[in-house]
């Protein structure tokens, strides 16, 4: 049992299931981030936790009370919306103290509770102003005082920041993480965005199609993707799936495609052979960052392969140059070190670190977990 | 190239201004002649009405005829002037207005904020009151105030026209309240806030202007009313019916100043409700847009 509990949660609009049986439980102190594209579901759990939409069928408890049938005021949570959603009529002040006075707390008690959010958020100049008087990232700090004051037991945050600039987002993704390391809060924070995701989460629920896909730490998902859609949706620029063959020669199997010239390549693979048959066809899973020049290769790895194949782009972004190759029909992306000297359409070694490389099955596009 | 054309861009747009300007003073002035007749001829003994221009000023200013129409001109059978009968109107119209609009911006709150299966039928159900002619409802009116023990009292007029304004009323609120974002309704409700604290403490601290627009209808309509007015007013009978009584009455000499007069006084309190509630208009619809 955890602290915040989804227990089979099914949501239906007439005939339509848009949530499909969703088990996950987060326990106390814990940031959870749903994250998904448009559409998977990911807000309507969000307002389900909340309160603001109905459960078809299913159980959410919060610590360790039942809260199905229980009000949104009533469950102990604080919620940060997209829009920040701040009463336009109401300084800062207000807007802050107003979940407090709804909740008949006394005056004094809320101007305390104010000052100390204010404090922590450093917003207390603003106090007297109307939300109309202030700019993109202070009416996030508001909205997050507004959640803050009332000293819930969960926070749920809906995409707080896609409405910032570039800048500002990076800036208040740190801030919610430092929040979250000062208060030990436990919070459920949806996003589109996977960035923020990894970086901001201790567990991801990766959705879509109203199913979680994958439940797990940053670390699982971005090294085990349960499927070709998490291996796709995290990482950026995303992990490359590359359709092979598996070859068997005795205890070693190795995958086999041709690259854009229709020259065979063999990548020998770390998994065992004992699993694979001879002539299966398999999925590639490789980051861009397995992909590297033969001189920067990682040193650890076990299992390093080496092909030569024409380079097709080159985009270089400072730090780093994708490199984009033809394999197998597709666009294989490589991340590499930004100063290699590359020339288009010229033949070049590459390098993969097989020990990380993933297996997918074609069919199913699962995962083959050996 | 570029010099020439420019110039010949200018004087274009002069020309086209001038034009512009000339045709609306032309359509000024003949909106503005009635109400120059009116307010000339209502300031003049009635002799010289009957006895020369209608379009002159007057030779001898008096406001004889304004004190006569408000206070002792024959209205029906009694020399009251149009004073008890504007305090009708006025006793009717302010309940009437209120009350209207505050049913209507309940019912868009409702149906835009806690909306229920059905409720756009519901909606278009109150929107077809915007289209039924008064004619058809007069007897069922009359009936259902009847058996209200309404009947002939300014009651039931306001109760008429609170019935029949909240089709427009309600339309004017839920169009406003549409726009208006639903996560701060969420955002009240995890907070704790009711249904009602949500309303007045969010939703009408916000509705200025859509307000302003749905008292000016509400307000020109009922007061400018005439066919409810003399069905259902009884002996107290709104400003429209009474000048309607002081104009055509068919006995005695027709004193066309007091009737000018009078239909100046009924007219006033409109003009007075745009031209102070239409400035807040304005200015509530230039908030809104420097809000973003």
């Amino acid at each position: 049992m955890g602290f915040l509990d989804i227990n089979n949660v099914t949501k239906s609009y007439g005939n339509v299931e848009v949530l499909h049986d969703i088990d996950i439980q987060v326990n106390e102190g814990e940031f959870l981030v749903l994250v998904g594209p448009s559409g998977c579901g990911k807000s309507t759990l969000l307002n389900i936790i909340a309160g603001l939409e109905n459960l078809t069928s299913g159980d959410i408890t919060i610590n360790d009370r039942l809260v199905n049938h229980v009000h949104p005021s009533d469950r102990n949570i604080a919620m940060v919306f997209q829009s920040y959603a701040l009463y336009p009529n109401m300084t800062v002040a207000q807007n802050i103290t107003f979940g407090l006075e709804m909740h008949k707390v006394a005056k004094p008690e809320r101007d305390k509770a104010l000052s100390e959010v204010a404090k922590l958020l450093q917003i207390e100049q603003l106090l007297d102003r109307k939300p109309a008087q202030l700019s993109g990232g202070q009416r996030q700090r508001v909205a997050m005082g507004r959640a803050l004051v009332r000293n819930p037991d969960v926070f749920l945050f809906d995409e707080p920041l896609s409405n910032l600039d570039a800048k500002l987002r990076v800036d208040m993704r740190t801030e919610i993480k430092k929040l979250h390391q000062n208060l030990q809060k436990t919070i459920v924070y949806v996003t589109h965005d996977q960035i923020e995701a990894m970086t901001l989460s201790t567990r991801i629920a990766v959705m879509y199609n109203g199913y979680v896909q994958q439940l797990g730490t940053p670390h699982e998902i971005y090294n085990a993707p349960a499927n070709v859609f998490v291996a796709k949706f995290i990482g950026s620029p995303a992990m490359n799936v590359i359709p092979a063959t598996v070859s068997v020669s005795g205890k070693t199997a190795s995958a086999e495609f041709t690259d854009g010239e229709g020259k065979k390549i063999s990548l020998k693979l770390s998994q065992s052979a004992k699993d694979l048959s001879d002539g299966q066809k398999i999925l590639l899973g490789i980051r861009p960052e397995a992909i590297s020049d033969p001189d920067n290769a990682d040193k650890k790895s076990k299992n390093k392969q080496e092909f030569t194949t024409k380079v097709s782009v080159t985009e270089p972004s400072g730090a780093d140059t994708f490199v984009t190759l033809s394999l197998s029909d597709i666009d294989v992306v490589a991340r590499l070190r930004g100063d290699l000297p590359l020339q288009i359409s010229k033949a070049a070694p590459f390098v993969v670190d097989m020990d990380k490389v993933v297996l997918f099955d074609p069919e199913t596009e699962n995962r083959l977990d050996i | 190239m570029s010099a020439p054309s420019q110039d010949t861009a200018v004087r274009n747009n002069r020309i086209t201004i001038t034009f512009i300007y000339v045709t609306l003073i032309v359509f000024a002035l003949f909106y503005l002649v009635p109400l120059f007749v009116m307010v000339a001829n209502s300031l003049k003994p009635l002799s010289e009405i009957t006895g020369g221009n209608m379009m002159a000023l007057p030779k001898e200013w008096t406001i004889a005829p304004w004190l006569k129409a408000w206070s002792t001109a024959q209205i029906g059978v009694e020399p009251t002037g149009l004073k008890p009968y504007f305090i009708n109107s006025i006793v009717m119209v302010v309940p009437a207005v209120v009350i209207s609009s505050i049913i209507g911006a309940i019912n868009g709150y409702v149906l835009t904020k806690w909306r229920f299966k059905g409720d756009t039928i519901i909606f278009g159900l109150m929107l077809f009151s915007c289209f039924i002619p008064f004619q058809i409802v007069l007897i069922p009116m009359a009936m259902v105030l009847g058996k209200l023990g309404l009947s002939g009292s300014v009651a039931g007029l306001i109760l008429v026209h609170v019935v029949y304004g909240i089709g427009f009323s309600t339309l004017y609120y839920r169009n406003y309240y549409a726009a208006f974002p639903s996560e701060l309704v969420r955002a009240a409700m995890i907070d704790g806030a009711g249904f009602f604290q949500i309303f007045w403490r969010i939703m009408l601290p916000v509705s200025g202007p859509i307000t302003v627009v749905c008292v000016i209808w509400q307000f020109t309509n009922i007061w400018n009313d005439f066919l409810f007015g003399v069905s259902f007013g009884g002996q107290d009978q709104p400003m429209t019916a009474a000048l309607n009584n002081l104009v055509q009455s068919s006995t005695g000499v027709k004193e066309y100043n007091v009737h000018f007069a009078g239909a100046i006084l009924a007219a006033l309190p409109t003009l007075l409700v745009y031209i102070v509630a239409g400035r807040y208009f304005v200015r509530g619809l230039m908030a809104g847009s420097v809000k973003g």
